[in-house]
């Protein structure tokens, strides 16, 4: 009854005018980005992060969530209908999905990718409502060598299990703790790190560092890149599938679900990795595996099914634990501190509108983007076509202006250019920034959970290992790190992320 | 031999989290260290200065034994035009006012792709400076002049 009452309550906050506005035009806008390659939703999140300061927290999150998940409805659109995957989730729909708009089929498998998401839309939004308030009823009784040990379970995993070599994954993530301390110590208020620079006492922006190194550091390195891209659209056809289409797709949504699901909830496998496995399964499962590669519907369902559900359960951790699973939730944990919001088990006591509006808001954003989207399929489709080079000035100027804005200071527009040259750095020596931006978030909170469990245990740091919950955490961590060191697992991996 | 050291990817990556990490110590050993009971400022940067460093170190050595190298290409246009029109767009807010700072940022940042035709520039110019004062300006009120000194 709980769970009816809270869910009722968080529709109620959901559809009022203001919120189903900024969740339409998130969802919108995360579509077109989607859509069009070159730009992806970590870049416009922080690109448009700036523009919500004036918005109400619930309103701001609900519209960076459509931005996150309209993308991932965006790349799966052209992946089927120009072998174009517009985010790297929707590789895998490109086998199957170009095979069948190339049959006369785009439609068929446009309408599947949608109902497929929307059922993993809906199965996720009740597994929040139902496991949300006791996740963060365990959490709220920790204490901070839990906290502590928790956060850096996070950060282990999440470094570990992303793509990139596990070694720099990790060394970026303790320079992301480094840079999230600069600026005043929270207890003595002496200036760290700050060069003299009077700018930096607050440490350095979210917004700066997210834009410098998503938005000005792609760009510089997709300008490096000398190939075009050519396109080529095929006709979309009829949108409605047949009762076969629909028998043959449920079982591979439902599979999906379960598998993104789970996948969700682990810190750093993306949402290529569970659609992935999941075509993987559905191949296996299918009587006639030959058919896959040639139009399989299956082949679209299962995996489409699949990265929406993962990334709709990235929410979990993010909101009842204040720990971020991927970049995406890193960012949005970075708009709940601007908003002064402090991300843990207490948003969903102090702020129940917030955590009950976002969920009921997902499921609503996924059905905007079922009944309005696919009959603009053809809008979409032809905004294709807008070449690169009109595309990066544009972000230029919207990034330059959102960051200027934070803090009316010409400092902060010096700083992005910065850390654009050193994302750009890191990617030539093969670190990824991702690690570093969870680490970035996670900082000041962990020194500061450090220095309370410390302090408590008299400067005993057998403290996390001789409470329970923390030990467990950490025995977990070092699992995992055992695991992954493994060369047969290595391996595997390697080939799954390649 | 020297040579195949600057291409080396790995050995670069360590050099580098040694380099963030000995700064770091280094710069905090102006903070008070505390100790494990009171932490000082400065406890935390050298720890995590400590643990940069040792990552540093062994990836400086897994890239000795694998010799990977650096690969990707870089565009040194895009490199250099793009955070210097970021550059300019900071000072130009200061001295010059809006419209002027989202122009220069435009035509700099336009100068870095790989073609550039002036017209389309232009108009695309055009577009960006009335959407952009439209939205932030007179949408969001953000205080700032579109041109100074007039």
């Amino acid at each position: 009854m709980d769970i009816l009452h809270n869910l009722y309550f968080g529709f109620g906050v959901a559809l009022s005018l203001q919120n189903l506005l900024y969740c339409f035009i998130g969802v919108l806008v995360g579509t077109l980005i989607g859509v069009l390659p070159g730009i992806g939703p970590m870049a416009t999140i922080a690109m448009l992060l700036p523009i919500t300061y004036n918005v109400p927290p619930v309103a701001a999150l609900i519209m960076l969530a459509g931005i996150y998940y309209g993308a991932q409805y965006g790349g799966s659109t052209t992946s089927i209908l120009v072998n174009l995957p517009g985010e790297t989730s929707s590789v895998v729909t490109c086998i199957d999905g170009y095979q069948m708009a190339r049959q006369g089929r785009a439609g068929v498998a446009l309408a599947i990718a949608a109902i497929g998401s929307f059922v993993a839309g809906t199965i996720c939004t009740m597994l929040i409502a139902m496991f949300g308030p006791s996740i963060a009823g365990i959490a709220l009784k920790f204490g901070s060598p839990e906290y502590f040990s928790l956060m850096l379970m996070g950060l282990v995993t999440a470094a570990i299990l992303a793509q990139g070599d596990m070694l720099k994954s990790l060394a970026m993530v303790f320079l992301g703790l480094m840079l999230g301390i600069v600026g005043s110590d929270v207890d003595t208020g002496v200036k760290r790190f700050c060069f003299g620079f009077f700018e930096l006492a607050d440490g350095i922006g979210f917004v700066t560092i997210a834009i410098g190194i998503f938005a000005v550091g792609e760009i510089i390195f997709n300008l490096s890149d000398p190939e075009e891209r050519q396109v080529f659209t095929s006709r979309v056809g009829s949108l409605y599938p047949t009762r076969q289409d629909l028998k043959q797709a449920i079982a591979p949504i439902l599979r999906g679900t379960a598998f993104g699901a789970f996948f969700g909830i682990l810190p750093g496998t993306g949402p290529s990795i569970a659609s992935f496995g999941s075509y993987m399964i559905e191949k296996k499962l299918a009587k006639d595996p030959s058919r896959f590669g040639h139009g399989a519907i299956e082949g679209v369902a299962g995996p489409e099914s699949a990265n929406n559900a993962d990334a709709q359960c990235k929410f979990i951790p993010m909101l009842t634990l204040g720990i971020p699973a991927s970049g995406t939730m890193a960012l949005m944990l970075g708009a709940l501190m601007i908003h002064g919001i402090t991300p843990g088990p207490s948003v969903m006591v102090q702020q129940p509108a917030l955590f009950w509006g976002l969920i009921a808001s997902m499921w609503i954003g996924n059905l905007m983007l079922v009944v309005l989207n696919l009959p603009l399929v053809g809008l979409w489709v032809s905004l294709l076509k807008v070449p690169y080079r009109l595309l990066f000035p544009a972000i230029m100027v919207f990034s330059a202006i959102g960051i200027y804005s934070t803090n009316n200071t010409s400092f902060d527009i010096y700083l992005t250019a910065f850390f654009g040259v050193l994302g750009i750095m890191w990617r030539l020596l093969g670190c990824s920034p991702i690690p570093l931006l969870l680490g970035f978030v996670l900082g000041p909170m962990m020194e500061e959970n450090l220095r309370r469990a410390l302090q408590v245990s008299e400067g005993d740091p057998t403290v996390f290992f001789t409470r329970p919950i923390s030990l467990a955490f950490l025995i977990v961590t070092v699992l995992i790190l055992i695991v992954m060191v493994m060369p047969a697992v290595r391996k595997r991996r390697d080939d799954i992320a390649g | 031999m020297i040579s195949r050291l600057l291409k080396n990817k790995d050995f670069w990556a360590g050099m580098m989290f040694i380099g963030f990490g000995v700064a770091a110590m280094f710069i905090a050993r102006g903070y008070r260290f505390g100790s494990a009971m009171r932490m000082g400022p400065g406890f935390f940067p050298t720890f995590l200065g400590g643990i940069l460093v040792a990552f540093g170190v062994c990836i400086m050595a897994v890239g000795l034994l694998r010799g990977e190298r650096i690969q990707e290409r870089l565009s040194i246009r895009a490199l250099v035009l793009l955070p210097l029109s970021l550059v300019l767009f900071g000072l130009l807010m200061q001295w010059a006012g809006f419209i002027p700072a989202i122009m220069v940022l435009i035509f700099m940042s336009a100068l870095a792709g790989k073609e550039f035709r002036f017209l389309e520039v232009l108009m695309l110019t055009g577009i960006l400076v009335v959407a952009a004062s439209a939205l932030f300006i007179w949408g969001l009120e953000l205080p700032y002049p579109l041109l100074k000194g007039f």
